[in-house]
């Protein structure tokens, strides 16, 4: 440290982040994100552990039972088990950032010159990554188990409508994280959130098996259309009215929940 | 004429670092800040000093813009700490009391982040990370996570975090508590280094000879209010007592030593040690016709001094009917 300092009284200064500085500052929070991440794997468990047992663990438990054979069953059960995987990866965004908002570093961010939605946008952003490695591990999953999709282009478009899928509903687990006190607590809320979601929609068994009521239920489940839709895309490589709608609910989502999040967040930040 | 009124002003304006006019705030029917005022010119080093609970970490947050005052008002520079948070955010750094680093990362993990923040590139990040775990003496631990860190290294690498870019207003919260004696000494001089290039400190501690050693002014802070302000010297003026010390040259005069500081100042002495005589000076100019009345009773002196007040005494008078507990209501 050598030399002056420009004087506090003399700088020209704007009271405003500008766009270019919003966009750094994320990223750099996102890179902050994945630097714990490696420095705690076992974050990743959700991502990594879950779609390989569950995977096994449904194919060979559920395959005779519901579709006769292992294989009859897999066009069934991989796309549930994508779905299933990305919702409870998104959960996570909101514990995560809970208890990041708990920590001492934070006091920190809020004094700095930064974006102030960088240390909420950097998570999020980050997140995209570990639903990827969701999707793909469940792909990867499939294939050894035997599954075979018609095109490749039309498994990387279901992939990325299950990232998508999964990214937007992490937005509402952010606001949780952002509104509750404790991390325990966001957990809990998640998970009453995350079941019935998971399986009460055509994930695990083909809808017209179920009773009448659990059925009603079941179609207004918004995750079995997204279910079907990657169900569509790998079993006849085609876009139905599901994909679309999907992709519609989830961007709803995410252009209601993200204002509220952020506006949350900044009271709070 | 008009032009030179506002180059006047510019440059009042300039001069002073932080201005704060009846700062207030309230947690529930506790006013943590009761109507505080401060004024910190440019370049100087300024306390905060206070009991445990006076408001000082308080006062602090809401200067930082972590916190909203819930009355009065605080500038920075001339920029509003309230309307203005993003040009104050670039003009301070704060190292709080309690660690704001990335415990579950490395060292130079969390410099190089705080560094990407502030917008070096990741070159810039990554070398001035190196530099300051070199200055801070934490070069041989860049690369464990905090979480195998001493409590000292931990408040090292805090103090480091806020260095990263030398901000023109720095706020340290209790910088030197839990350092050791040596450690501390080289906070002193990166606190006197960064003042001579130019930055403005605001610091909190308790320890008063680091007030003393550091500080060109001093606000004692009480229940939330500025209770005394000024150099350390004029504080230990206005409340300490200075002590007139006089070293005989023979033991068998104590007591007829004793006799005249009662004759000639008015006050009763004390002898602490066997040729040591010690009273209270309330006025120097009486000493004269002290030291001319020994002469006469042939009593010999070894040595005179006068022992200055120091800011414990000062501390200890301003905030001391209060720490016997309870709150004045
Ligand atoms: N977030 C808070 N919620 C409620 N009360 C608070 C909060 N922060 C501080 N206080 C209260 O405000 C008062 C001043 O606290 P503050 O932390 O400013 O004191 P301090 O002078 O920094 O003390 P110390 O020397 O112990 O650090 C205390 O009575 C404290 O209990
Ligand atoms: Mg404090």
């Amino acid at each position: 440290m050598s030399g002056q300092i420009v004087p506090g009284g003399s700088r020209k200064l704007k009271n405003r982040v500008s766009p270019q500085a919003v966009i750094g500052n994320s990223l750099t929070m996102a890179y902050r994100t994945l630097l714990l991440i490696r420095r705690t794997p076992q974050q990743l468990f959700d991502v990594t552990i879950q779609p390989i047992l569950f995977t096994l663990m449904f194919t060979f438990l559920f395959g005779g039972a519901i579709s006769g054979s292992v294989s009859g069953y897999l066009p069934i059960i991989i796309p549930g088990i994508l779905a299933q995987t990305a919702i409870t990866a998104s959960m996570a965004t909101g514990v995560q950032l809970r208890e990041d908002m708990d920590k001492g570093v934070f006091y920190r961010f809020k004094s700095m010159p930064i974006a102030r939605i960088a240390p909420l946008a950097g998570p999020l952003l980050a997140d995209i990554v570990r639903y990827s490695i969701a999707t793909a591990l469940t792909f990867t999953m499939g294939y050894l188990l035997g599954f075979h999709w018609v095109s490749p282009g039309a498994a990387l478009l279901a992939g990325f409508l299950a990232v998508f899928a999964a990214w937007c509903l992490g937005w509402v687990f952010a606001l949780l994280g952002v509104l509750a006190k404790t991390a325990q607590t966001v957990q809990g809320i998640s998970a009453a959130i995350i079941f019935p979601l998971g399986f009460l929609s055509g994930a695990f068994v083909p809808t017209e098996t179920l009773p009448r009521w659990l059925q009603d239920f079941v179609n207004v489940n918004p995750l079995t259309y997204v279910v079907s839709a990657v169900r569509q895309l790998l079993d006849q490589g085609t876009i139905g009215t599901d994909f679309w709608l999907s992709l519609i609910g989830s961007t709803v989502l995410v252009l209601v929940f993200a204002p509220v999040t952020l506006k949350m967040y900044m009271r709070k930040a | 004429m008009t032009t030179r009124q506002t180059t006047v002003d510019r440059e009042h304006a300039t001069a002073i670092a932080v201005e704060a006019r009846g700062l207030v705030k309230t947690f529930g029917d506790n006013r943590a800040v009761d109507g505080v005022d401060l004024t910190i010119p440019s370049g100087c080093v300024y306390a905060l000093l206070g009991p445990n609970g006076a408001g000082k970490t308080t006062i602090i947050n809401m200067l930082t813009t972590l916190l909203k005052p819930d009355g009065g008002d605080a500038k920075v520079f001339g920029h509003d700490v309230v309307r203005e948070t993003q040009v104050v955010r670039q003009l301070i750094s704060v190292t709080g009391q309690s660690a704001a680093v990335d415990e579950r990362l490395s060292a130079t993990e969390n410099l190089t982040i705080f560094g990407l923040l502030l917008g070096l590139s990741r070159s810039e990040a990554g070398k001035r990370a190196g530099e300051l775990l070199q200055e801070f003496g934490l070069q041989d631990a860049a690369k464990r996570t905090l979480e195998k860190f001493s409590g000292g290294m931990r408040r090292r690498l805090d103090l480091a975090s806020s260095l990263i870019v030398q901000a023109p207003l720095i706020f340290l919260d209790e910088p030197t508590t839990g350092l050791d004696p040596r450690t501390r000494v080289q906070m002193w001089e990166s606190i006197r280094r960064l003042v001579s290039s130019g930055s403005t400190i605001l610091l909190t501690t308790q320890y008063l000879d680091e007030a003393d050693q550091l500080a060109d002014r001093v606000a004692v802070i009480d229940h939330g209010r500025v209770v005394a302000e000024g150099t350390p010297r004029e504080l230990k003026a206005a409340v300490g007592k200075a002590t007139l010390n006089l070293r005989l040259a023979n033991e068998e005069d104590a007591a007829g030593a004793m006799a005249a500081v009662q004759e000639v100042l008015g006050v009763k002495a004390s002898t602490p040690e066997a040729m040591l005589v010690t009273a209270p000076m309330a006025d120097p100019d009486r000493v004269t016709d002290l030291l001319v009345a020994l002469r006469s009773e042939r009593i010999r002196l070894a040595a005179v001094s006068v022992q200055d007040p120091t800011l414990d005494e000062v501390f200890m008078a301003l905030t001391g009917d209060e720490s016997k507990g309870g709150k004045p209501q």
